[in-house]
């Protein structure tokens, strides 16, 4: 009887432990390929050439084979969707947190989780249809399909997982923290911002973190609202993000140009790991100061 | 002189009247004890005193509560500038997750004071008030959540201090310590009560004796008895009150 239960555990752990090498399985193989596919054009093209040239012409004849606008397109793209995107979602965890009446926040709550279900070709669609002749009008630009654009698009992305992290560490905050405020004769607001976001601040950074990880990793809206073009990245101009770039050309490149779309992959790869690595640390080295 | 007087007071959470017709005078300068068992609402009439229990839904109270003369349900009184004047302790020591010095100049900062020089006076007094300086002279820029259960305790009485109340509202402040630092608090408390008028429930019938100068006892949700701690102890009135400190119920 007792042998029984000693093989039922041990099955159910190692195939707990498939399940689980599976997923790293996943990991390794995607960055392994990456890796392998990604090095021989940076090699042809030269590692210099290829990160920090300006031009992207992989269709003429004399085809060059610069990502610098796509980089930098991406940086600026992010960083804008972030200065946009954090405070509104910021602000709007704190209230739905700690100031919304129970039905308020139960409304709104359940608003967000639908705009974080909504397809990335729907918000590209909204972008298209509505944003882009606005900006057109509204600026007095050329095209408004831009990286204004998308930085928009992508602020709206990023807000429910900005929103829903932040409401997650601002609950948990406890509540003595809050009362002994109270108490020293600080007013409610007073008391959320500088003691419960004080308390909740490493929930409310990986929030940011994640609204990062999804702007940079967006393909579709990004591309429907920006223009497409491989520009040097300028606000009012269409542009081409990293993601785009290999989107918009794999269906039809070939030789050198295929394998300078995978180069472009492993940096978009690269560049996330990267980030997400240092905003790691901080928030490692944030805590270890406690 | 009595500086709380509460008269005819009852208190509702929704349908549930956890306080009734509650009366009593607190004297200035001196310590009251509120004693009594679990759930019989000494906590609950603790919190009603700074407005803490504003917060609370549902909750319903009447009556007359004044301080210093005053309605503190005026509509006209500012209930931060009542908490300001009624500290309070709470029973777990809850430090906000930031440096010694700055759980101090917490309470100051929130009312207006910015200066460096003063701020850094004021925390100076305070955490020598509550006895505490010279364990944390040296790292007042350290995190106050490194501190021990006992100095953390005091270190929130010397940040209810700094914003220089009148009264010091204790809800059962060494409950969650240990003997030593238990009694560190004691020995504080007799101190602060020549500036201070302190009002702490306690658990501990002893603590009671060895530093209040008055004891009310509460039993579900009545004021049985209130008077002078040695006479109260000695020669209770009522036989309930006789037979809680006896230790036959509760």
């Amino acid at each position: 009887m007792k042998n029984k239960k000693n093989i039922f555990e041990k099955t159910v752990y190692s195939i707990f432990l498939i399940l689980g090498l599976i997923t790293i399985g996943c990991v390794l193989l995607i960055t392994i390929y990456l890796v392998i596919a990604g090095i021989p054009a940076i090699r042809e093209i030269g590692l210099f050439p290829f990160l920090f040239g300006k031009t992207w012409e992989s269709t003429s004849e004399n085809p060059s084979y610069g990502i610098l606008p796509f980089i930098l397109t991406s940086i600026y793209g992010t960083a804008g969707a972030i200065l946009i995107g954090v405070p509104i979602g910021f602000f709007t965890a704190v209230y739905l947190a700690k100031i919304a009446k129970k039905r308020v926040k139960e409304v709104m709550q359940t608003a967000i989780s639908l705009l974080a279900g909504i397809p990335s070709v729907v918000y590209g669609l909204v972008g298209m249809l509505v944003l882009v002749p606005s900006i057109r009008s509204i600026f007095h630009v050329p095209d408004g399909a831009s990286l204004f654009a998308a930085m928009i698009v992508l602020a709206i992305m990023i807000l429910p997982s900005i929103i829903k992290v932040s409401i997650t560490a601002l609950d948990a905050v406890p509540k003595e923290y809050e009362d002994a405020s109270l108490a020293l004769g600080a007013t409610p607001i007073e008391t959320y911002f500088r003691v419960s976001v004080l308390a909740a601040r490493s929930g409310i950074a990986t929030a940011i973190v994640l609204g990062i990880g999804r702007a940079i990793g967006e393909a579709m809206a990004v591309m429907m609202v920006s223009g497409n073009v491989a520009n040097m990245p300028k606000l009012f101009e269409s542009v081409r993000f990293l993601t785009t770039a290999v989107a918009s050309e794999m269906s039809y490149s070939s030789g050198l140009q295929r394998q300078a779309l995978f180069s472009i992959a492993l940096v978009l790869f690269l560049f996330i790991m990267l980030m997400n690595a240092t905003l790691n640390f901080f928030l490692k080295g944030k805590k270890e100061r406690k | 002189m009595s500086i709380i007087t509460v008269k005819n007071m009852c208190l509702w959470y929704g349908e549930h009247q956890a306080l009734t017709d509650i009366h009593i005078e607190i004297p200035e300068k001196s310590i009251t004890a509120l004693i009594g068992p679990s759930g019989c609402g000494k906590s609950t009439f603790l919190k009603t005193l700074n407005r803490m229990n504003d917060l609370v839904q549902g909750i319903k109270i009447t009556g007359d509560i004044q301080y210093k003369g005053r309605d503190i349900f005026d509509a006209s009184l500012d209930v931060n500038e009542l908490r300001r004047e009624i500290g309070m302790v709470f029973q777990k020591p809850n430090p906000f997750p930031m440096s010694i010095y700055d759980n101090i100049a917490y309470g100051p900062r929130t009312h207006g004071i910015r200066n460096k020089a003063k701020l850094d006076d004021i925390v100076e007094q305070s955490l020598r008030s509550a006895a505490i300086w010279d364990e944390v002279k040296d790292r007042l820029k350290k995190n106050a959540l490194g501190l021990s259960g006992g100095q953390q305790q005091r270190l929130c009485i010397a940040r209810a201090l700094a914003v220089k109340p009148t009264v010091l509202l204790m809800d059962e402040p060494t409950s969650a310590l240990d003997p030593i630092s238990t009694s560190k608090i004691e020995e504080l408390s007799m101190k602060l009560k020549e500036e201070y008028t302190i009002i702490m429930v306690t658990h501990n019938m002893q603590q009671a004796v060895r530093i209040s100068d008055q004891t009310a006892f509460f039993l579900l949700g009545e004021l049985i008895e209130y008077g002078n701690t040695e006479t109260l102890f000695s020669t209770p009135i009522d036989k309930r009150t006789e037979d809680y400190i006896t230790g036959r119920f509760g």
